[in-house]
């Protein structure tokens, strides 16, 4: 057993992993960012006074936590172009991302939203505030600080799991290692590298939210 | 005309009847006190007049308005009538400051400026003026329930319901607020209490109303309640509480 390690050789790859990693960040802030606000309006819709809204985000919510990412991924990218939805794989990847991320932390922020002592809604209702406003005011803001860790890691899962938006070829992280490795036969380099990657993004990922909570969240102790 | 009335009020939680027909008639610029054994329907009745609580027979009525389970005639309804809570209920993400000032700025639509020299002013005149930017997590109990105080005000209410406002308290911290209360009444305000300050509703009330048994067993001015009871459930509540 004796392999020589040979990063030097992925040296004229490098630009196909910036490419990846490029794609990789973008598929990450964007499904972040959408898969933050669905979650926050489902979890509004399964406590909301209409029932149909309940129960629609209901299914929604237990669909997505019960079938495997991969075949979420496939039925948006193989499967909704039968019904004449086309698109790309980098959008249904982004997609996929979204309604992923939508669902766990729909469950996240619900959980959040349910400690909120029932004075609060009242102090919110004897002062004349809508309930919507109630809840966008009153409720949510410290609903989102109790989770936020848990969204914080939920959504770094997500960013992990982009890794196998890969599958229908987007061109992301996991896809140029696929690449690289393929064409120089180095795979214990590439998917080193690839490794090493991820952990600095999911690194990077969690100083983002540190920094982010500090704005966000102006009294530290509720 | 009664500022609240109350006519044959009935409010059941499932099978339990809780009010058996309340009839009670609050004027403007009075001080009322709630008193009564724990059970016997007092916060319900409260949270009936601010429509917290829905009721299922009878008729209540606060400044003209009927109290009726309709959101938008509940926030109508919530301009006229403001109300203190046992926990004080404050929201904890926000300043004092900014606790004083959500209602104006949302409901009001005040525009920043104005929402905040209000706020300024009714902390000043709950003794809170040095407080605007502390959160509520770092005052005391007391503080607390006098920014809760100062929160209701800001919608310039006719009526103010209090219930057990000062329970939640480290009785060295009950008079703060009480002094308050007290304020109030100077200034005119039509003021509704549950509480178990008995020297407070003696001195302080105008009129006392004395539940039991989810009705209003024995009301009248607070100085001829306390020194005449005339029911012997009344008699044995006070012999008890003191
Ligand atoms: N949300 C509720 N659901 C069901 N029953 C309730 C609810 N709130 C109060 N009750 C019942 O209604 C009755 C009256 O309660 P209420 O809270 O009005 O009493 P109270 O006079 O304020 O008592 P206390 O002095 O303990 O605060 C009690 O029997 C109580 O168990
Ligand atoms: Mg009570």
């Amino acid at each position: 057993m004796s392999y020589q390690l040979d990063f030097a050789s992925l040296v004229p790859y490098l630009p196909e992993f910036a490419a990846g990693v490029w794609t990789t960040i973008e598929l990450t802030i964007i499904s972040t960012l959408g898969g933050l606000a669905l979650g926050t309006f489902c979890a509004q819709g399964r406590i909301s006074n209409e029932a149909w809204l309940r129960r629609t985000c209901a299914c929604y919510i237990e669909a997505v936590r019960n079938t495997p990412f991969i075949v979420q991924l496939f039925f948006i990218f193989f499967g909704l172009p039968a019904l004449g939805l086309k698109m790309t794989a980098w959008q249904a990847g982004m997609i996929a991302m979204i309604i992923n991320l939508g669902a766990y932390s729909a469950e996240i922020i619900r959980a959040g939203i349910e400690a909120a002592p029932k004075g609060q809604w009242e102090a919110g209702k004897t002062l004349g505030l809508t309930r919507r406003q109630i809840f966008m005011h009153i409720i949510l803001p410290p609903a989102y600080q109790r989770v936020y860790p848990a969204l914080v890691s939920q959504s770094i899962i997500v960013m992990l799991g982009s890794a196998v938006v890969s599958q229908i070829s987007v061109e992301e992280l996991t896809f140029a290692a696929n690449f690289v490795q393929s064409r120089s036969f180095l795979s214990f380099e590439s998917y080193m590298l690839a490794a090493v990657i991820y952990l600095v993004l999911a690194i990077l990922m969690r100083q983002a939210f540190g920094l982010l909570k500090c704005i966000a969240f102006k009294n530290p102790s509720l | 005309m009664s500022l609240v009335s109350l006519d044959e009020v009935h409010k059941y939680y499932g099978e339990n009847h809780v009010l058996k027909g309340v009839d009670l008639r609050v004027n403007a610029g009075e001080v009322v006190s709630i008193i009564g054994r724990s059970g016997s329907g007092k916060s319900t009745l409260l949270r009936c007049l601010n429509g917290l609580e829905e009721y299922q027979q009878g008729a209540v009525i606060v400044d003209n308005q009927s109290v009726e389970n309709d959101d938008y005639k509940l926030r109508l309804l919530s301009r006229s009538v403001g109300m203190v809570f046992q926990n004080f209920n404050l929201f904890p993400h926000m300043t004092v400051g900014e606790n004083v000032m959500l209602a104006t700025k949302l409901v009001l639509k005040k525009s920043v400026t104005e929402s905040r020299q209000l706020a300024e002013e009714l902390l000043a005149k709950v003794g809170l003026a040095d407080k605007f930017d502390a959160y509520p997590g770092n005052l005391s109990g007391g503080q607390q329930q006098r920014v809760a105080i100062a929160r209701s005000l800001a919608m310039s209410p006719k009526v103010l319901l209090c219930d057990e406002i000062t329970s939640a308290l480290d009785p060295e911290l009950v008079g703060e607020v009480l002094k308050v209360l007290e304020q109030l009444k100077e200034e005119g305000m039509t003021l509704i209490l549950v509480t178990h300050e008995m020297n407070f509703a003696r001195d302080v009330g105008d009129r006392v109303v004395f539940m039991n048994q989810g009705k209003v067993w024995e009301t009248g001015p607070s100085d001829e309640v306390f020194a005449n009871p005339q029911t012997d459930e009344l008699k044995s509540f006070l012999a008890a509480v003191r």
